[in-house]
């Protein structure tokens, strides 16, 4: 029996913050705080978390936290974890809360450093697709053909052109002692394996797919419901790397309809049928080569 | 008490009352986020079969589940409708403020 | 007792480093820099130095994780220069904002482009706004002391502020000079372990490092301007007392050399002030009024000091391996600011030498006071700002 609604602690650790109605980062925090619990560091880049949590006076964290530089989430992480260590603090978990622009493309660089270090850190990637607190700008992890700020969708152009950087695979391929992807949509998933993650003795990273409400263009309401809906569809996947290997958790013989999940978001309203056709072999192509080479359950 | 209450803050009058540089007590909440809520969430206690899934999906936290009926604590829920959405039963429902 | 190594000043600062126990130190290796990182990579090794060691993957992330160590309430230790240091810039202000008390050595380098790996100070000078106290060795034995007292002064509460000890690439950094090692129990009584005030804590949860509006960012400024000014008694209470235990002292943040009835004083940092110092005595020799003011401390800025040293002088020449193109040598800016407090303010020049590493030598200071000299003696000099000893027209 795994951790679960009825289970998880009542207690809220992450409280009273000023994020958007139907936050999906915030919830993100939110789930992965009552697993790690009060003794614990979290360490926020500059994005919307830290923006809606660290203002003077107000402090939504309820364990001790601070915010680090936008490029440096894993290594401020590192320097707490051998500060603690050197301190002779036990029993606590140093995690880091930074969104898809700041793991995929701007923290990349010092995630690599800790887990190769092998620091004792947990890393959280909030996936909400772009660059969210500045506006919605395009990132490494922006699928194809969503349409940002900075990835206008008109007659040349689809949205964004490239697909989702495959951060977890890259984080994987530093043999880390645990890996995994998440949804909003499926978070007793998401408990379980951040509870994995802090049982780790080593760097672990946990991949959440978040919705953002106001970057995607979709009612507050529908932050879980689609989070669901982009794995049903196969547009996200949950997964674990861990003892070397991948594991694919969940391996839906058919997928939903893609446009159950796009036509809900402003985002993907542009589309025409043969950018759908291309997401969805961008979809199929990855789903081959993990149905190929991972475990399937 | 599953969650820290708003504190009373004073801001600092002399330099001295200031802290070290940019720090502060954690879960040290000052005010309160209830003035963007359009729509508030009302339960119906007696549709509600306590499965605990509007408490878990809640961004805010703001169902506590300690109590034998579920709370919301509307000094902090901002209507964004999670909970009247992923509730199986139905047992949400959003009602405008300006009507409740 | 002490014991008396032959060492270079490289050397000196890792060792001063291990005598202060730090205990986190993250560090990315830089020419010039390197030997301090090998060396207590070695100590760390030979378990002389306990001590968690972070071989971290960028300056950036050197910087960053000294300050995740430092809001945790650990003594960490780094070290760079150059486009390390620029590197990190971001961190910089992130540490003296954070008021952590992290201590860096800096080993001066040139600065890209052009690209070159030798001694001038314009790495360190560019980052005199990052809120950091910033010392500037002249020898290795002063390096390794400074090292230390960049402890006291960084921990006293009242301070609670990142410290950067300067010490010339190559001319300090690799050449080997006899150095006198401070007993450790005698530096453990001088810098004891305290816990920071403002670390992130497991029974009292503290969030560090956060957001300031404008309703309260002006004040933690003033905070941080008063505490650095604070600094510079710091440091000469931190030298008088290190002066009584190891039996060295160095003075405050300036140090004035044959000033008294100077007509014509040098300002200048780090180890051309040796020089300078044997070029004062040979023109003293000669029957010329000169002298030396060497800066220790460019952060905090010895403002009354410099004014009070240089009283009665008549033509003041900041000597300095630093341009701040278009403009003029930033030391000489600070100095010229300070003097416009004086009640006679000395005519005074900018001499913009050593940049990419060439040697000052005592003829180029010599011609410097020259010009110095002509101009206290009633002749008006120029240009205001004089690169030394051009190899060009």
């Amino acid at each position: 029996m795994g951790l679960n609604a009825q289970n998880i602690t009542n207690e809220e650790l992450f409280y009273g913050h000023k994020a958007c109605g139907g936050c999906g980062a915030a919830l993100s925090i939110r789930l992965v705080m009552k697993v790690l619990g009060k003794r614990t560091f979290a360490i926020v880049p500059p994005n919307c978390m830290s923006t809606v949590a660290f203002i003077y006076p107000s402090m939504t964290f309820g364990c001790s936290g601070a915010i680090t530089t936008f490029a440096g989430t894993a290594a401020f992480e590192s320097g707490v974890e051998a500060g603690a260590k050197a301190l002779g603090l036990t029993d606590y978990t140093v995690v880091g809360f930074a969104g898809d622009g700041g793991t995929a493309d701007i923290g990349l660089q010092s995630l690599s450093g800790a887990i190769d270090r092998g620091d004792r850190i947990m890393y959280i990637c909030y996936d909400n697709e772009a660059y969210m607190n500045t506006g919605v700008q395009t990132s490494g992890l922006t699928p194809y053909g969503a349409k940002t700020t900075t990835s206008p969708a008109g007659d040349r152009l689809p949205g964004n052109t490239k697909p989702k950087k495959n951060v977890f695979e890259i984080v994987a391929a530093h043999d880390i002692p645990y890996a995994a992807t998440a949804s909003l949509g499926y978070p007793e998933d998401l408990l379980n394996k951040v509870a994995k993650a802090k049982a780790t003795d080593g760097p672990s990273y946990i991949h959440i797919f978040a919705p953002c409400p106001t970057g995607w263009g979709c009612a507050s309401e529908l932050t879980v419901d689609i989070a669901k809906k982009a794995v049903d569809s196969g547009l996200w996947y949950l997964a674990e790397y861990e003892n070397h290997e991948y594991t694919l958790n969940r391996n839906p013989k058919q997928f939903s309809d893609v446009r159950d999940y796009l036509k809900k978001q402003g985002r993907f309203a542009h589309l025409k049928d043969k950018d759908i056709e291309e997401i969805c072999s961008i979809r199929d192509a990855i789903w081959a080569q993990m149905r190929k080479h991972w475990n399937c359950k | 008490m599953n969650k820290p209450l708003p504190v009373e803050f004073v801001p600092p009058k002399k330099l001295a009352d200031y802290p070290l540089g940019p720090c502060c007590p954690s879960a040290h909440i000052v005010g309160i986020n209830a003035g963007m809520r359009t729509f508030r969430p009302v339960i119906d206690h007696d549709k509600c079969v306590h499965c605990l899934r509007c408490f878990l999906v809640c961004p805010e936290g703001t169902i506590d589940k300690s109590e034998d009926q579920l709370q919301i604590d509307l000094n902090y829920c901002k209507g964004c409708g999670v909970c009247a959405h992923e509730c199986k039963v139905g047992a949400i429902t959003l009602v405008k403020e300006t009507e409740a | 007792m002490s014991e008396k190594m032959f060492i270079c000043g490289d050397e000196a600062v890792a060792l001063g480093a291990k005598l202060a126990r730090p205990q986190v130190i993250a560090a990315y290796p830089i020419t010039p820099q390197t030997i301090v990182v090998e060396r207590l990579s070695d100590y760390v090794e030979d378990g002389s130095l306990d001590a968690q060691y972070l071989h971290v993957e960028s300056e950036h992330s050197a910087i960053t994780a000294s300050i995740g160590a430092a809001s945790v309430g650990a003594r960490t230790f780094t070290a760079t220069s150059s486009q390390g240091l620029l590197y990190m810039a971001e961190g910089l202000y992130y540490a003296s904002g954070g008021r952590l008390p992290i201590v860096m050595m800096d080993a001066n380098r040139s600065l890209a482009l052009p690209w070159n790996i030798y001694g001038d100070q314009r790495d360190s000078l560019s980052q005199l706004e990052a809120g950091w106290i910033q010392l500037y060795a002249e020898d290795a034995q002063e390096a390794l002391d400074l090292t230390i007292q960049a402890y006291k002064i960084a921990e006293d509460p009242e301070v609670m502020l990142p410290v950067m000890v300067c010490l010339d690439g190559f001319v300090l950094t690799h050449t080997y000079e006899v150095v006198e090692i401070p007993e450790q129990d005698k530096v453990d009584a001088f810098i004891p372990y305290q816990k920071y005030a403002n670390r992130m804590d497991l029974e009292h949860p503290m969030s560090n490092c956060v957001t300031a509006g404008p309703d309260y960012n002006m004040e933690l400024h003033y905070q941080q301007h008063l505490a650095t000014i604070k600094a510079g008694e710091k440091l000469e209470a931190a030298d008088k007392e290190y002066g009584k235990l190891f039996g060295r002292t160095y003075g405050g943040m300036i140090e004035t050399y044959r000033t008294e009835d100077a007509d014509a004083v040098i300002v200048t940092l780090g180890s051309v002030a040796g020089t300078t110092r044997c070029v004062v005595d040979k023109m003293r020799d000669e029957g010329k009024k000169v002298g030396l003011l060497r800066i220790r401390c460019m952060r905090p800025f010895p403002v009354q000091e410099i004014v009070d040293a240089l009283k009665g002088v008549k033509a003041v020449g900041v000597l300095e391996k630093d341009v701040d193109h278009g403009f003029e040598g930033v030391v000489y800016t600070n100095v010229n600011s300070a003097l416009m407090r004086a009640a006679d303010k000395p005519a005074t020049f900018s001499f913009i030498a050593g940049l990419g590493g060439r040697s000052i030598l005592k003829s180029d200071i010599e011609n410097c006071f020259a010009k110095l000299l002509r101009q206290a003696a009633g002749t008006p000099q120029s240009p205001t700002v004089e690169f030394v000893k051009l190899g060009c027209e």
